[in-house]
């Protein structure tokens, strides 16, 4: 199978393939002054030259790391008002909230590159720019917001603690406060996975289940077999990536397999086992293309979500219409009174 | 013995509270802005802080051992406190924003009030909730202005909103039982510290005034809308669905 048509849809890891990263090619000088640099520094700050080709790509990292923030809000946001216990809704409301943060910080990081937040939210909006495709599965059930606690905020935080240390001086830090919240989210949705399995016959079918359906799309998270990742050389030696997607994932499930025999349930494959000679749990094979069907925008909502984001923005024009109109007034009238 | 006026008072402010709550809910990730959703998600979040807490005490009162999810999840609407100026739809945002200006200029003053209650309990939530309803009345204010002071169509918007939600003001300022009234804060003698506030924004926005009458029913005596049926079933269901089950 070719990937090469694959596009950056992980956030916080491979950023893939695509024209806009490929134009405005440096020349070569600045491009080994550039690898002095990183060499001798570790860490590239806004003022700093950069070659063009890195600066876009990191655009476009952050961008759909941003977005993802963004429309991650989705699914759990389903469950805000279905919430089982207000204890729970209180911690779910706040989790979304700290979602709409992240995107906050990683578009203020991207604006730093000389771009403006309203343009990439316009990208994301005409399908240019992507989102992570875990986020195109439905929360069918309350335990589906345990599970993506679990897995999906468990997999971010694999991909973006190594960010901590990229070598990009915003996108590092942001990444640290971003990482510090994911943990909460993971320990969180860690919990609600233990009640529901330590609950009722009900509660704990209902936690297996979740847990089936979410296993595989959460390790198609770090994106296509390192053979097939024809960029991650290139942000390797950019120091953008510190871990090819194989090594992130292996780390994920060596991870998660603990923690699901701990909270007594299974994970969905049987091929799973702790191979010695390897020192980690060996898995079965991932079927890639179910997740580029997700990408192409077959998966479970994509419509619904682009659907959502996209309405939300149309309804609120009014608003953002009425508080520039506003500022305007107020600015003149500051004028004319001086 | 369970003091019943008292207990229905405090009913009624966590479930004024917890329905706002609810409402504010539905905005988190659906704003106009992204600040916007962190926002709402913060007064979402200090109400929903507000009904727990309420509740808990409440329960307290009853003292027939409900805790603050047996109430919020297995009472039926006919036993719900709440004022139906919180409880209806709220997916406009002028709306929302009328509301809000509304509903947290009335809780800062009755929590200013009841901070000075000789309900220990009472006061210390009321103290805190104070600081958290500054904010609220702030940020609606904020959107009131720019609103009703923005574009020709956000006013003329804004003024359907604020008309809209005026019907419901006035069961906000119901008398107090009178077994209560040297005990807590009287919402009827709200009425004028309330209006004024709201009449300065309304008039700085350059709105008008509603001049309607209000709408009969009192959710206070459990005589609500139509519209908390179907927020209570939405919210309660799940809960609803594991009879006994902890989460
Ligand atoms: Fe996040
Ligand atoms: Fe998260």
């Amino acid at each position: 199978m070719s990937y090469h048509w694959y596009r950056g849809h992980v956030y916080g890891n491979d950023f893939g393939t695509d024209a806009p990263a490929q134009d405005g090619q440096a020349p070569a000088h600045d491009e080994q002054a550039f690898a002095a640099l990183l060499a001798d520094e570790d860490r590239i700050e806004p003022r700093d030259d950069m070659p063009e080709a890195y600066r876009k790509s990191l655009i476009r990292q952050i961008a759909q790391h941003a977005h993802s923030e963004i429309i991650g809000m989705q699914p759990e946001g389903n469950w805000i008002s279905r919430a089982p216990s207000l204890r729970r809704k209180a911690i779910l409301m706040a989790k979304v909230q700290d979602e709409a943060g992240h995107g906050l910080y990683l578009y203020a990081a991207a604006e730093t590159l000389g771009v403006d937040r309203a343009d990439l939210v316009d990208q994301l909006h005409s399908g240019r720019q992507k989102y992570s495709s875990i986020f195109n599965y439905p929360t069918l059930t309350w335990a589906d917001v345990g599970a993506i606690g679990w897995l999906v905020d468990g997999a971010a935080i694999t991909n973006q603690v190594p960010l901590c240390r990229c070598s990009y001086g915003p996108y590092a830090r942001a990444m640290v406060r971003v990482c510090k919240e994911e943990s909460f989210h993971q320990r969180q949705g860690f919990e609600i996975l233990h009640t529901l399995s330590h609950g009722t016959t009900g509660q704990k079918a209902m936690a297996q289940d979740a847990v089936n359906r979410y296993w595989w799309p959460s390790l198609m998270m770090f994106g296509p077999p390192d053979d097939d990742s024809p960029n991650s050389a290139r942000s390797m030696a950019w120091g953008i990536k510190r871990f090819s997607n194989d090594e992130l994932r292996q780390r994920f499930v060596d991870m998660t397999v603990p923690q699901s025999e701990a909270l007594g349930l299974t994970l969905p494959d049987p091929d799973l086992r702790w191979n010695d000679e390897r020192g980690h749990y060996d898995y079965g094979d991932i079927d890639f293309t179910e997740l580029f069907e997700v990408i192409k925008g077959n998966g479970p909502c994509n419509a619904e979500r682009m659907a959502h984001k996209r309405g939300a923005h149309e309804a609120g024009a009014w608003v953002r219409e009425a508080a520039d109109a506003y500022a305007d007034k107020h600015a003149r009238r500051t004028e004319g009174a001086a | 013995m369970t003091d019943r006026p008292l207990l229905d008072y405090t009913l009624g402010l966590a479930d004024d509270a917890l329905v706002s709550a609810q409402r504010m809910g539905w905005w988190i990730s659906r704003a106009p802005e992204l600040e916007e959703d962190v926002a709402l998600a913060n007064i979402g979040l200090d109400q929903l802080g507000q009904a727990r807490t309420l509740l808990t005490y409440a329960g307290e009162l009853e003292q027939e051992g409900r805790t603050e999810d047996d109430l919020a999840y297995l009472r039926d609407d006919r036993e719900f406190r709440n004022v139906k100026l919180v409880e209806r739809p709220m997916t406009d945002f002028g709306v929302a924003m009328a509301r809000l200006l509304l509903f947290s200029t009335y809780q800062l003053h009755l929590y200013r009030a009841l901070s000075a209650s000789s309900d220990a309990t009472l006061s210390g939530i009321a103290a805190k909730a104070v600081k958290e309803v500054t904010y609220h009345v702030d940020h609606a204010t904020h959107w009131v202005l720019r609103l009703g002071d923005g574009t020709a169509g956000s006013h003329a918007r804004m003024q359907v909103a604020l008309d809209a939600e005026w019907p419901y003001v006035d069961e906000l300022f119901t008398p107090l039982d009178p077994t209560l009234t040297r005990l807590v804060a009287d919402p009827s003698a709200l009425r004028d510290p309330v209006l004024t506030d709201v009449r300065r924004v309304v008039a700085e926005a350059t709105l008008a005034m509603p001049e309607v009458a209000p709408a009969l029913g009192g959710g206070r005596q459990g005589l609500h809308t139509e519209h908390l049926g179907h927020l209570l079933a939405e919210m309660q269901h799940l809960h609803r669905s594991h009879p006994g089950a902890t989460w």
